[in-house]
């Protein structure tokens, strides 16, 4: 089978390790589609640890990755920062303590249901169980049905 | 500056010199007759709740203060659209210290991001109704001495009452607690409770019968359990009357047992239990004033 060939990247990052079908999840979480650069959604690769996988590889500059978004949406993911045509660094996620107007509070009693202006933050509740929770109401956070 | 949003938000410590105050005041009201003169408390209410409202007032009065506010959204600036903390930043040029009422969750807490008063969440929808859970516990270490060392039963609705989560969680930093859970198998206390239990080595049990259970009590709390609560009227007939605390059951409870109750009461105790010295629950309403008014001094000297 031939495999798809996607150009190098001279600055930017490629996340691996993505579950397969995440990946267009995780370009709207990062807002890559604001960023006037170049991106390479592959979905589907073949993963000798997962089976199947999802990559994308982002042409910008590396500060512009929200990691912080990244480690709460799925913290198995692999940062590689690329400079200079070379992977430069291998990041590590961690679950942030708090993430902000990434995911929307579903609760209908929650007071940012009615108050549009008001940031939807959760916060890290368990850490060993990976849950968040809404700052204002404490509404369990659901990771799948949650894209802003 | 601090701010009251949940009864966790104190320490043990805190909570400590908080229902020391209030055993103070109950001592000797006299002393703090002028503690609040020339500050006012704005009670924001976007939804009625006469006995939360008044109370605060009545704290507040006692104190030497005054009052002023709103008791329902209707009669606010809510009722033009305007935003919670809006209305907080312009209460905060008009009064000392704010208490909240509002149906949504969250929203006594966004006011408190935005105040430059304290704030106290009276009461925001199902979400928490710290003032409730500190009158509890006032109540329970006035009237028994101490928070801790003893068996408590909470009664009726543990699905949804709000105030028995919020005491479970407030008595679990406490040692050596006993709880003996009795409800309808339809209205158990949740599983997160429980496993939270198991998790820190809490002993507890799960009765249907209250008569099963009432004799082991040191304290026992009374909540309602409501008739559209279950599922067929069939099995509302069937239970309600284990969930009713009448005279007779009051013959196997123990000489010191002390029934709590939140209010309003509606049939849950028998009035026949009123005149039996172990029903406290309106002397609760009046620690509820107690501990409203140390709040109130506690929070404003942190502002000072």
């Amino acid at each position: 089978m031939n495999m798809l060939n996607v150009g190098k990247i001279e600055e930017g990052f490629v996340l691996d390790h993505i579950k397969a079908g995440k990946s267009l999840s995780i370009y709207h979480h990062l807002q890559l589609d604001k960023l006037d650069c170049t991106v390479a959604i592959i979905k589907n690769a073949r993963s000798n640890k997962m089976g199947k996988k999802d990559i994308l590889k982002v042409e910008c500059d590396i500060n512009t990755l929200n990691l912080d978004v990244l480690a709460f949406i799925d913290h198995n993911i692999t940062v590689n920062v690329i400079k200079d045509g070379k992977i430069v660094d291998k990041k590590e996620l961690i679950l942030p303590k708090e993430i902000r107007n990434v995911i929307k509070c579903r609760n209908p009693r929650c007071i940012t249901s009615i108050e549009q202006e008001l940031p939807h933050i959760f916060v890290l509740a368990d850490e060993k169980k990976e849950i968040y929770r809404c700052k204002y109401c404490e509404e369990k956070a659901g990771k799948s049905a949650s894209a802003w | 500056m601090r701010h009251l949003m949940n009864p966790l938000d104190f320490s043990v410590e805190e909570l400590d010199k908080l229902f020391d105050l209030a055993e103070d005041i109950e001592a000797d009201p006299a002393k703090y007759a002028h503690a609040c003169t020339d500050r006012k408390l704005a009670t924001c209410f976007y939804e009625p709740s006469t006995r939360t409202r008044l109370s605060f007032e009545a704290a507040m009065l006692n104190l030497g203060g005054q009052v002023l506010g709103f008791s329902d959204a209707g009669s606010s600036s809510a009722s033009k659209g305007e935003s919670v903390s809006d209305t907080i930043r312009v209460i905060s040029c008009y009064a000392d210290i704010c208490a909240m009422r509002h149906p949504k969750e969250g929203a006594p807490m966004v006011a408190a991001e935005r105040s430059r008063i304290p704030v106290i969440n009276a009461g925001d929808g199902g979400h928490q109704h710290p003032t409730q859970t500190l009158t509890d516990l006032l109540t329970i270490r006035a009237l028994k001495g101490r928070l801790g060392n003893f068996t408590i039963g909470l009664c009726g609705d543990l699905k949804f009452g709000r105030t028995v989560h919020s005491l479970i969680n407030a008595l679990i930093r406490y040692t050596d607690i006993h709880f003996i859970f009795i409800s309808p198998p339809e209205l158990k206390v949740p599983d997160y409770i429980t496993d939270m239990l198991r998790e820190k080595g809490i002993t507890y049990e799960e009765v249907i019968r209250l008569e099963d259970s009432i004799s082991q009590l040191d304290l026992l709390y009374m909540t309602r359990v409501q008739r559209e609560r279950f599922f067929n009227e069939e099995d509302y007939v069937r239970l309600k009357d284990f969930y009713i605390l009448n005279k007779e059951k009051m013959k196997s409870a123990k000489p010191d047992m002390l029934v709590l109750h939140p209010l309003p009461r509606v049939n849950e105790i028998s009035v026949e239990v009123d005149d039996d010295p172990r029903a406290v629950y309106f002397k609760q309403a009046q620690y509820g004033v107690y501990v409203r008014m140390a709040l109130i001094l506690t929070l404003l000297n942190s502002a000072d």
